[in-house]
Formats: structure tokens, C-alpha cells, sequence
């Protein structure tokens, strides 16, 4: 038994590294992707006020910062235990839009676009968003503007563009000027722009992956994402609905309050991340997604014009390939659009410079959980209080913990169809770290590197002596 | 009547009635000396020794906060060594307690973050002491989180001296020692806070705030103290 170390895991979020077991014959027979950090945010809020919790928790990622403070804020006002206003819900809505914006242009334009654009073979060195603005500048300038306007849109709602403390609970600090409106709305059509322009191009580039496509987790799993009433795909509240490989209905749609009865988690000795799985089918079988593809997938529309076209022509792709986690690029791409209409949509309703944003209350429930759609899936926080409203026990599962037995086997599998031990080269082993990076994982969401990390991948004998070596 | 007694401060010429402190006179003249536990309409106790000052001919640094100005003498209330013992000091501060700004009721608001800026203390030199340390929720309207406590003493003076209830007071000797309420019972069980908030807008940091205030939403109002000094006409308040 031969073992392949990739260590670290590049251009992704966070600390991991992947090891690829080979047999004799050199063939890959089993696969780990390992997390190899520990936070303990669960453990450390443990006896703080929940008031806190909000920007406590937005600590917890430097990259979506929002998204927790969505959850996390969710979770406070199911605490209080009131109404919050509508103006305060829909500036919160808009401030996740901007951050799914941000997040979604970082992970396909920073991380994801070299492999894309220079090819998975291409010279590790050039392989990079500086590569890119070298060969395409057009397309890096895009993707810096996209990822620039989601932060503008964020420090212009909360001050700034990294944990804003603006969203608390019971709704947000501060009411939007009229101002600050029209700023954001100027800045739109350009997005919009840079969104159809990189999905037309991602259209066309697309035949050349059929390979990857094929082979990047594509499997049957569980699929889980946010929808209101009618099936529209939404970010910020909703029911959580499951569906099958084949977008059947597996459930219609849970309640955040109810996570615990459809989604257990498992651990397992080799990482850190937690193996979340759907209950119902039991472990490990109820494996599922969630993030872009997923909502793709659970949605049965989405409520934006240009979006909605897209996703049509989306699901008009064969069935075998909306498996393919490759897909949840294309995926981000509709869901970028998605959000440029829908921030529009939300800012040209007048009740948006409402200035009653903000609910006050005591807590009136010991229990509260939130939950929302972060750009990489449905995220939950879960806290219990004492009568005093301090934190007495949490529990979050973020939305990268959701696809970790999903980012497990789709390793091997891109492993198992690419990597041939007997002869190791470097884009057999990028391709292993790009199914990771198709889901965009945020593993710490505090660190990310632009491919010039070093990384070393080294072949050891059974006995322990090194056979091979790649180094970047 | 007091005599008027005539020194320097910094090499320039100040004057001020005898019963005045060094710390007085330097704020009637504009002269910044750094403090945390000294204020306004409260005694002064020293204990913080921010304000230590050098004086010429004098062995031992004095308090600016509680030494008496004096005819002749001369006052430097800047110097490496002093620059580098306040650094110290609010080094300590930090590393005793658990500051963590960044997810803090009072950040953008709180004196001792101010201090640090002030005195250009940007890291730690001595190990963090992280230690375990409870909130008191029990309030109905107040938090007293004591990882952000200095011990400035600002609450235990406001209570006693203005408010006359007398709630708070210190417990405990050296590193243990911390605030309480009444004989160390929850402050929501306590019988002799009047709930009239003033320790919660004297406190310096985070410490002490109003429930319902999420991070960096913590402002306090302090306007109040000068004038109610002057009201009771309290003698212990200098």
C-alpha cells in the first residue's frame, strides 16, 4: 500500500490536505480529504451574552462574515422571540446578496477561474489569478469589479467590509439613506454586466471539460437548499427542502427549528469537519450536497428574469451531468445574476428607507436556531441561553460540513479516474485539489491562498521510504 | 484661602492653588497626562499609575493624580522611561484581563483601547494570563463581565461617593482581586443597588454595560458627573 499526500490543499479556504491511498498496482483504492484545523466557536461561546453572538461568530470567516451574521442574528431573534421589522429583513437580505456576490466572484475568478482558463495542466506558476489577468485581463478586471461591488454594497449597509456589526439582533442598526440606495444602484448594470459576459464565456469553454465533468463528484446524491412556498430558490428565509438525484421530492420542506430531526452528524477520526448526513437514510447513505448546485437542483424556479432563463437552459443539460459538482461553477455564475436582480429589485421598494429597522425585546425563548443560505449552503446556528441570556450551549453546522462526505468521495472519484501512481504528475493532483475547489470549501474562511503556497505531494512505500516526489 | 503656588510643568510656568493636584493644573494647561482610573467628579485614588510623572531632585516617580502641586517644583510629564512604563502598564492590562476588542460591547468606545492606541501599545510582550472568569447577568438592565475589568475602582467610588449606595466594593488581594456587589452575591440579588446605572457609564471598558447592546454599541454617558459632584457639594470628590 503506496500513499499520496497532497499537503496543503491549495487555492481553497482554510487548511486541509488529501491523501490518496494506492494498491499494489498503483491504483488509487481509497481517498481522504482531511481538515486538519480546530476552532471550537461552539465551545468558546459558552457563557456570552447572545447579543454578542452575531459579530462573535462573524469571526468565524473572514470571507463570509455575513452569512454568519445572518444565522447567527436568525437565531438571536427566534431568542427574542419577536417580529423584526420589514425594513430591517429585507436590508439584511440585501447585505447577503452582496455577500454571495463576493464570495462567488472570489471562489470562481480568484481560485477556481485559472483552472478554468489556463487548463488543469497548465505550469503550476502561471496558474493563478495572475495568470489569468496575464491571458485574459478582461476576465480577471471582471471578476476583481464583481467581488469589488459586493464589499462596496456591504461596507455601505454596515460600515465596513469585513464583520460590519450592523446586522444584530432583532433586525439592523441603521436605516438606509436614500443615498446610500443610489450608490448601490449605480453600481448594478455594470455587475450585470460582468456576470452575462463570464457566463457566456463559462457556456462556451465548457465543452472542453466534458472529461472533468464527468468525473468531478459526479454521483447520485441527496441534494438540500432553501425555497419558499411556491419553490423559488431563496437565500435568506425559507423551508429547507431534500431532493433526490433526479429532483424528486425526498422533503418537501423542513423548518430551521427542525434541523435536528433530518440532519445528524457524524465524526470521523480522520478529519476535523464533522459528517453531516440526512437522517432519514441513515449513515452514510443520506449524503447530500448543498450550495449553488444544490439549489439549482431542490428549486423549482427562480424568480428573476435573467436568472430564470439561465436556469432554464441549466436544466436542460443531461441528467448525468447536473450530478457533476463541477457544476456548482456554472451554478455561482446564475446565482451571481440572481442577486444583481434581486439587490435591484429590493432597493426600488420604497419601504426600503423605512427607519424602523430594528426590534428590541428580552429574551423570551431559552432556545433559538437560524437559519440561512450561505454562498456555499445552507448554514445553522443553533444556541440555547439561561435566564440571564447567556450562551449555554451552541451548535453550528456550517455549510462546508454538509458536503464533506459529498467532497470525500468525490476525491476518490476524480482520484480513482485520474491519478495513476506508477507515473505522478502535477495536473493529475491539481485536478484532485479542483474537485475540492468546485465546492469552494471555507474551512476556516480566515485564510486563502493564490496558488503560491507550496505544495509537496510525496509517494511513500509501504515501508516508508519516498518513491516519488512533486513539488510546486 | 489657599495659596497660589507657582512651578513648571515640561519647563513651562504653571500656577495653581496649593490643594490642587499635578494632574489639575497640567489638564487647566492642555498638558495630556494619561489615566484610566482618574475621574472627573470622583476621588482620585492613583491606582492605575498612568500619571506617573518625573519630578527634578525627586527619587521616585509620583502620581500626577494625587501629588500636590508644590512652589518650585518641576515637572516632566514625558519621557522614554515614562513613555515605556505606561506602555508596560497597559501591556499588563491587557494580558491579565481578556480584552478581545474586536467582539467587544464597548470597541470604538473604550478608554483603555484608546490608551493603547495613545501610547502606541500595538502587541504583547508578556504571555496572555486567559483567565476563566464568570459574567453576572443576574441584572435586569446590567452586565458586569469581569475579563474586561482594570480594576480602576470607578464604580466602587460613583456608588459610594454620588450615588450613596455603596453596591460595590473590592475583593480579594493582588491578581485575585476583583469587584462585587454587595457580599459577593449575584448583582441581581442585590438589595442596595438603586439600578441607577451610573457604574455602567463611569466604567472605563466593557466591563460593565447596558443588556441589549450588541458589539461597538456601547456608548456612555459621563456628562452627568461634574454636575452632580458639584450638587452634593461632596467632599471626598476632587
Amino acid at each position: 500500500m503506496k500513499t499520496i499526500v497532497i499537503d496543503p490543499v491549495t487555492r481553497i479556504e482554510g487548511h486541509s490536505k488529501i491523501t490518496l491511498h494506492l494498491n499494489d498496482d498503483g491504483e488509487v483504492e481509497n481517498a481522504y480529504f482531511h481538515v486538519t484545523q480546530f476552532r471550537g466557536f461552539e465551545k468558546l461561546s459558552e457563557g456570552r451574552p447572545f447579543y454578542e453572538m452575531p459579530s462573535l461568530m462573524a469571526r468565524i470567516c473572514g470571507i463570509c462574515p455575513v452569512s454568519h451574521l445572518i444565522a447567527s442574528a436568525k437565531a438571536c431573534d427566534a431568542l427574542l422571540a419577536v417580529q423584526i421589522p420589514h425594513a430591517g429583513s429585507k436590508l439584511r437580505r440585501i447585505m447577503n446578496l452582496a455577500q454571495v456576490i463576493q464570495s462567488h466572484a472570489l471562489s470562481f475568478f480568484y481560485l477556481s477561474s485559472p483552472d478554468l482558463l489556463l487548463g488543469m495542466d497548465a505550469d503550476p506558476s502561471q496558474r493563478n489569478i495572475y495568470g489569468v489577468a496575464k491571458a485574459r485581463p478582461d476576465l480577471a478586471r471582471g471578476g476583481i469589479r464583481l467581488r469589488q461591488f459586493g464589499q462596496q454594497v456591504i461596507e455601505l449597509l454596515g460600515g465596513k467590509r469585513i464583520h460590519p456589526g450592523w446586522i444584530v439582533p432583532g433586525g439592523v442598526s441603521e436605516p438606509l439613506t436614500a443615498e446610500k440606495r443610489d450608490e448601490i444602484l449605480k453600481g448594478l448594470p455594470e455587475a450585470m454586466d460582468i456576470a452575462q459576459r463570464t457566463l457566456a464565456w463559462f457556456k462556451f469553454i465548457l465543452p472542453r471539460y466534458q472529461e472533468e465533468i464527468r468525473a468531478f463528484a459526479n454521483f447520485p446524491t441527496l441534494f438540500m437548499g432553501t425555497v419558499n412556498e411556491e419553490g423559488a430558490m431563496k437565500l435568506y428565509d425559507g423551508k429547507v427542502r431534500v431532493v433526490d438525484a433526479n429532483r424528486q421530492i425526498v422533503h418537501p420542506g423542513f423548518e430551521a427549528s427542525q434541523y435536528a430531526d433530518y440532519i445528524g452528524e457524524a465524526v470521523e477520526d480522520f478529519t476535523y469537519l464533522k459528517s453531516p448526513y440526512y437522517k432519514p437514510a441513515g449513515y452514510p447513505d443520506g449524503i447530500y450536497r448543498v450550495g449553488p448546485l444544490a439549489r439549482m437542483m431542490v428549486a423549482d424556479r427562480i424568480s428573476t428574469h435573467h436568472a430564470q432563463a439561465e436556469f432554464e437552459e441549466f436544466h436542460k443539460m443531461d441528467e448525468w451531468q447536473l450530478q457533476s459538482s463541477f457544476h456548482m461553477h456554472y451554478a455561482r455564475l446564475i446565482e451571481i445574476m440572481y442577486c444583481i436582480e434581486r439587490i435591484e429589485e429590493s432597493l426600488r421598494d420604497p419601504d426600503i428607507l423605512n427607519p424602523r429597522v430594528r426590534a428590541f425585546a428580552e429574551p423570551n425563548s431559552l432556545e433559538g436556531v437560524g437559519m440561512s443560505e450561505a454562498p456555499r449552503g445552507t448554514l445553522i446556528h443553533h444556541y440555547k441561553i439561561d435566564e440571564n441570556g447567556l450562551i449555554t450551549w451552541a451548535n453550528l453546522i456550517i455549510a462546508t460540513g454538509h458536503n464533506n462526505l459529498a467532497m470525500n468521495r468525490g476525491v476518490l472519484q476524480v482520484a480513482q479516474h485520474f491519478v495513476k501512481g506508477n507515473a505522478l504528475q502535477e495536473g493529475m493532483l491539481n485536478r484532485v485539489e479542483a474537485v475540492i475547489r468546485a465546492y469552494d470549501p471555507c474551512l476556516s474562511c480566515s485564510t486563502h491562498a493564490v496558488g503560491q503556497m507550496p505544495l509537496k505531494i510525496e509517494l511513500h512505500a509501504p515501508d516508508g521510504q519516498i518513491l516519488d516526489t512533486v513539488a510546486r | 484661602m489657599a495659596t497660589v503656588k507657582t512651578f513648571k510643568i515640561n519647563d513651562e510656568d504653571v500656577s495653581g492653588r496649593e490643594d490642587e493636584t499635578i494632574l489639575q493644573i497640567a489638564r487647566e494647561n492642555d498638558i495630556f497626562i494619561p489615566t484610566l482610573c482618574n475621574m472627573e467628579g470622583l476621588s482620585s485614588v492613583g491606582s492605575c499609575r498612568l500619571c506617573l510623572v518625573e519630578v527634578k531632585g525627586w527619587t521616585k516617580l509620583a502620581t500626577a493624580c494625587v501629588t500636590k502641586i508644590q512652589e518650585g517644583m518641576e515637572v516632566y510629564t514625558d519621557s522614554e522611561r515614562l513613555r515605556e512604563y505606561r506602555r508596560m502598564i497597559v501591556e499588563l492590562l491587557f494580558s491579565e484581563g481578556n480584552h478581545i476588542c474586536a467582539v467587544c460591547v464597548s470597541n470604538g468606545r473604550c478608554e483603555l483601547q484608546d490608551m493603547a492606541q495613545i501610547l502606541g501599545m500595538n502587541h504583547l510582550v508578556v504571555p496572555y494570563r486567559r483567565p476563566n472568569l464568570k459574567i453576572d447577568a443576574s441584572h435586569e438592565r446590567f452586565i458586569n463581565d469581569q475579563n474586561r475589568c482594570i480594576l480602576c475602582t470607578r464604580c466602587v467610588r460613583v456608588c459610594d461617593e454620588i450615588e450613596g449606595a455603596h453596591t460595590w466594593d473590592v475583593m480579594g488581594r493582588g491578581i485575585e482581586a476583583t469587584v462585587i456587589t454587595d457580599l459577593n452575591e449575584p448583582w441581581g440579588a442585590s438589595q442596595s443597588c438603586t439600578t441607577c446605572g451610573k457604574c455602567v457609564q463611569v466604567c472605563p471598558t466593557g466591563a460593565l454595560f447596558e443588556k441589549g447592546k450588541s458589539v461597538a454599541e456601547m456608548s456612555k454617558k459621563r456628562e452627568f458627573l461634574p454636575y452632580l459632584t458639584s450638587m452634593r457639594g461632596n467632599g471626598k470628590a476632587k
